[in-house]
């Protein structure tokens, strides 16, 4: 699929467009989020987790590695930042837990060998010269699971737009 | 005499300590595994369990010795059962339900937090109840009105990043390396903490907490002002921060009626937060309650303290009671 991409000028926009991509989700879905710290990888995770139908607070999975939620899909909300090894993210058996419900994986762009080949990345930057809430979110799926929606995806992005 | 043996692997110090009647110290032992997750930027929970495993029996020997007292002067073994790291917490409590079983004592399964608030009183066992506490690790950031042994009521939590956590991102971001927390509190004393007038998130908003915008508004001044001094960035961040913490936990103790303000978690090591919770108990004719290093940080006195009022109120933990990763501070009504 050709990246789909949008700028979002707020959190709360960001946060939505979370909330939207949530209902298109399904079981074993695996989210990559890639960006720089303060990108707004957690906000879009809580977007997501509250589309999701999570109703306890998404607190950072950084200090954990992971944390899990129950919502209409379980959601697994992990940040492998630390992780500097491939090995590492093997070693804490990421790759068993990728069937169960949703799993959003930050900074997940440096393992993707030990992830799996059924992913949509998604990746927010901050524009060179926009605002300092603008961002530009890109993305790409991965693999037939995704493919078969992404008119789902283009529909819900060109929604924001 | 109550002799127990307090042990704590819930993150990344192996500790142990020897604590009788939940009051006197005998030993504090604490060896730290934080040069070794430096290299990652963090505690990395399989690195942890393996280095606890490592160290568990040293630590605990050495807090026998220490103490002078033998395997046969315990009277019951306590491990931190959670919440933490799920591998590093088993280390701890396989090893607290192994001893028990051999020593054919009691073994107690103490929560993290409660011990936590117990270590206040460690300090000073005349301490007058209510007391407002505020907890702030790389993992917790929440005040909590102490009312009793067991009597815990749950004020306000951070919705997204641990103060410490944020404090880690922050030196990441400014080139510091890792752990973020005592190397900002250094290089902020020779910065000025109005270089930069950063958000105090949910100030207003009852006493939770938000670091995760704080976080990224650091992150966007460094992208715009490349040359502004990293010690300005950091005492300017650090009084954020701090402004924050202090102002929550004051209004708590009005809110609870406490005449006592508590500092426990590893952010209570901070020098600045010390000093503002120390001058606003004052001003308003509160005490402030900020116990010695070793005892903030994670440590196995705490877990001795609780242990004991524990096993007075609720009995010996089941052998067949394991580590919860997830486990939740009791909440009186």
């Amino acid at each position: 699929m050709t990246p789909v991409s949008l700028i979002t000028h707020s959190v709360e926009t960001t946060r939505a467009l979370g909330g939207a991509l949530a209902a298109i989700l399904c079981e074993g879905d695996l989210i990559i989020l890639s960006g720089d710290l303060g990108a707004g990888k957690t906000a879009l995770a809580q977007g997501i987790g509250a589309g999701l139908g999570v109703s306890e607070p998404m607190l950072s999975p950084t200090f954990t590695v992971v944390r899990e939620y129950i919502g209409r899909l379980p959601l697994q909300h992990l940040d492998v930042y630390r992780l500097g090894h491939l090995q590492e993210v093997l070693d804490l058996g990421i790759d068993e837990v990728l069937d169960i419900g949703v799993t959003i994986v930050e900074w997940g762009d440096a393992a993707l060998d030990a992830l799996g080949d059924e992913r949509l990345e998604i990746t927010i930057s901050l524009l060179p010269d926009g605002a300092d809430s603008d961002r530009l979110l890109v993305f790409q799926t991965f693999g037939e699971a995704w493919s078969s929606r992404s008119d789902d995806l283009q529909r819900l992005v060109g929604a924001l737009q | 005499m109550t002799t127990i043996l307090g042990i704590e692997t819930s993150c990344d110090e192996t500790a142990a300590a020897v604590v009788v009647d939940g009051l006197d110290i005998r030993s504090n032992v604490i060896s730290t595994q934080v040069e070794l997750h430096a290299r990652f930027g963090g505690v990395v929970p399989e690195v942890a369990s393996r280095a606890h495993l490592e160290s568990i029996n040293a630590v605990i020997t050495r807090a026998l010795d220490e103490a002078g007292a033998s395997l046969g002067d315990l009277d019951a073994v306590a491990a931190c059962h959670g919440p933490g790291l799920a591998g590093a917490l088993l280390v701890g409590v396989s090893a607290g339900k192994a001893l028990a079983l051999v020593l054919d004592v009691p073994y107690v399964g103490v929560h993290h937090l409660e011990a936590h608030l117990h270590a206040a009183w460690l300090e000073d066992p005349s301490v007058e109840m209510p007391m407002a506490v505020l907890l702030v690790s790389g993992g917790h950031t929440m005040i909590v009105s102490m009312e009793g042994t067991g009597r815990y009521r749950i004020l306000g939590q951070t919705v997204d990043d641990a103060a410490g956590e944020a404090y880690d991102k922050v030196a990441r971001a400014l080139g510091l390396g890792y752990p973020g927390g005592p190397v900002i509190d250094r290089i902020a004393k020779d910065g000025d903490p109005n270089s930069v007038v950063f958000p105090r998130p949910m100030l207003n908003e009852g006493l939770d907490f938000s670091f995760s915008g704080l976080k990224t508004a650091v992150m966007l001044e460094i992208r715009r002002n490349p040359d502004r001094p990293a010690h300005d960035i950091a005492a300017s961040f650090q009084e954020a921060v701090v402004e924050t913490l202090v102002y929550k936990l004051e209004k708590a103790a009005d809110q609870i009626g406490a005449r006592t303000l508590v500092l426990g978690g590893g952010v209570a090591a901070n020098s600045r937060l010390r000093a503002r919770v120390a001058e606003v108990a004052e001003k308003s004719g509160r005490r402030a309650l900020l116990p010695r290093h070793d005892l903030c940080t994670d440590n196995g006195a705490m877990i001795a303290a609780a242990a004991h009022f524990r096993l007075l109120s609720d009995g010996p933990t089941p052998l067949d009671d394991g580590a919860i990763p997830g486990l939740v501070l009791p909440s009186i009504a």
